[in-house]
């Protein structure tokens, strides 16, 4: 029994010692970090922070980052909604084809669609807009999500569509006011992912966006190659970003190990 | 459940289908059409035919970096499904520890791939991060900037930190699926750990180990980001993986034509083992 507990103590203190690395760093002056190995900062300073929230080319970039974010995850679990809820009720012509390609693009590497996406995302004159990272990633966030939903879809008796459909409910209002409450922790479960895959993603956003859309994670890549020694900055910046993960994390806590199952098991 | 066959719920999957079509298909098409042709200047085109195909199969770098990749694909698969189907089964099932965990080892799936780079490159640094500083104070030689073996050892590790909590939580969720009843019966039967482990909890994770697995074989296949950040596919060219090659060449130079051909190759390769692991555990499961 302690066994146990003495592996899995160590595993998460792994996982913590780069996050702690990383906050060690944050609150470094940029000559403590260069003058030599130190478990912890002995000149503390919010430095890095305070030019992270002061530059409008930093805070500018999270926002653009939240943003699309926050499109991607309501476009993908808006369409994806009605395509699980057939995937789950009908069986129609090509419907077991038609979810295998769906997968097929969670499958696609980011690296073969950069170039084509470039020329697409120019062609629709969306280049260097929120919504043209946005939709870019619902290419993998939409059969995800169909796939999530889907699976906590079919967990849900059919005997309840047929109640409310002889009690005369028309299908759009069933399907929102009483299909959407039910499943409403799958609807959770896929918005989490959806969030995650998009907030994580680097090469389609930095490649899609030139100066006005620029995301965190392409400011952050700047910093990192023009001056190697603003190690305290890109650390703050490194920081930062994992607070929307931790914000969303906490609250669907209790829905993980469900969603991680998919809903299928 | 029985589902009833009508094909109105096209009507349904149409956005979908339209969505996907749109990012999906307009980009292959392009890809398809780049790879049959020579390009010259910027919009002159001339037909190649196979020519980028076969000069691909016979290029020894695309053959170092396929090898590269399927090497890193099965090391980290060889330690991080063993490991985190470990850490699934050491899991607490109930009390308030549960959600602890569960949110410590899912940070980690939130990181910003990029950040995820930094993280490690910072951790890594020989003179002044944890890692680096560590080893070389036990006194082994490791600059990942320099070694191609130090530099093999921190990517791997940092896919580890990375991506071992998804396959943990996915047998966490199957793990606490079996119904106590199970446990029960071994229980009345004597069963040692070893058999409860073998003949309950085995079979009953089949399903979310093929899910952990797919998963983990297409992302580390297609791994770009955490490692350009880290390594730059460095020292040398000792961890240019697949992707890093491709992004070379695609946004590098303007050979569109043999870029293409490698991304067709490439998405194929993924697609085709995918479908065969798939389609054997399918197998498996169905006897």
């Amino acid at each position: 029994m302690k066994k146990r507990y003495i592996v899995l103590t160590l595993y998460i203190v792994f996982l913590m010692l780069p996050i702690y690395w990383l906050l060690n760093m944050s609150f470094k002056t940029t000559n403590e970090i260069l003058g030599g190995f130190s478990a912890f900062p002995r000149e503390f300073t919010l430095d890095s922070y305070k030019t992270i929230f002061t530059d409008p080319s930093w805070y500018g970039a999270y926002i653009n980052s939240i943003t699309y974010v926050a499109i991607n995850t309501v476009i993908s679990i808006i369409v994806a909604l009605p395509a699980a809820y057939a995937f789950s009720r009908y069986r129609f012509l090509g419907d077991k084809h038609l979810f295998f390609w769906l997968l097929t693009n969670r499958m696609a590497p980011p690296a073969v669609f950069v170039l084509p996406f470039v020329n697409l995302y120019y062609a629709v004159e969306l280049f260097d807009t929120p919504w043209a990272v946005a939709l870019a990633h619902t290419l993998f966030n939409i059969p995800l999500a169909v796939w999530i939903l889907e699976g906590f879809m079919s967990g849900v008796p059919k005997e309840l569509d047929e109640t409310a459909f002889v009690d005369g409910y028309s299908f759009p209002r069933f399907f929102i006011k009483i299909f959407l409450p039910t499943i409403s922790a799958g609807i959770g479960v896929a918005a989490f992912f959806c969030f995650m895959f998009s907030w994580v993603e680097m090469l389609l956003a930095k490649n899609l966006t030139s100066v006005a859309a620029k995301p965190i994670v392409a400011a952050m890549t700047k910093t990192a190659s023009t001056s190697g020694y603003e190690l305290g900055l890109l650390a703050a910046a490194g920081v930062l970003t994992l607070i929307p993960g931790a914000v969303v994390v906490y609250f669907v806590r209790n829905y993980i190990a469900k969603g991680f199952a998919l809903g299928r098991v | 459940m029985n589902k009833t066959w009508d094909n109105r719920a096209w009507w349904l999957v149409l956005p979908v289908f339209l969505m996907v079509a749109f990012n999906a298909l307009i980009p292959l098409m392009t890809v398809v059409n780049y790879s049959i042709q020579e390009s010259f200047a910027a919009n002159e085109f001339f037909w190649a035919g196979a020519r980028w195909f076969r000069e691909l199969l016979n290029n020894p770098d695309f053959h170092a970096s396929l090898g590269r990749q399927i090497i890193f694909t099965a090391v980290v698969l060889l330690i991080q499904v063993p490991l985190g189907l470990g850490i699934a089964l050491c899991m607490p099932r109930k009390g308030a520890w549960v959600s602890v965990c569960l949110v410590l080892m899912a940070l980690p799936l939130l990181v910003p791939w990029n950040v995820v780079g930094s993280m490690w490159n910072i951790m890594a640094l020989p003179d002044i991060g944890l890692l680096g500083w560590g080893l070389n104070a036990l006194g082994i030689d490791y600059n990942y900037t320099r070694q191609p073996g130090a530099a093999w050892f921190t990517v791997v590790l940092m896919d580890v930190w990375h991506w071992t909590s998804l396959v943990a939580l996915l047998c966490y969720a199957g793990l606490v699926s079996i119904p106590d009843a199970y446990y029960q019966a071994a229980k009345i039967d004597g069963a040692r750990p070893w058999a409860v482990f073998r003949f309950i909890q085995l079979p009953k994770l089949k399903h979310v180990l093929t899910i952990a697995i797919l998963l983990r074989f297409m992302d580390s296949f297609m791994i770009y980001t955490e490692v350009i950040v880290l390594t730059g596919g460095g020292p040398g060219s000792t961890t240019k993986f697949l992707s890093i090659d491709l992004v070379q060449k695609a946004l590098g130079g303007f050979d569109l034509g043999p870029a293409a051909a490698f991304s067709i190759v490439y998405f194929l390769i993924i697609l085709f083992a995918s479908w065969l692991f798939y389609t054997l555990m399918m197998r498996e499961e169905a006897k």
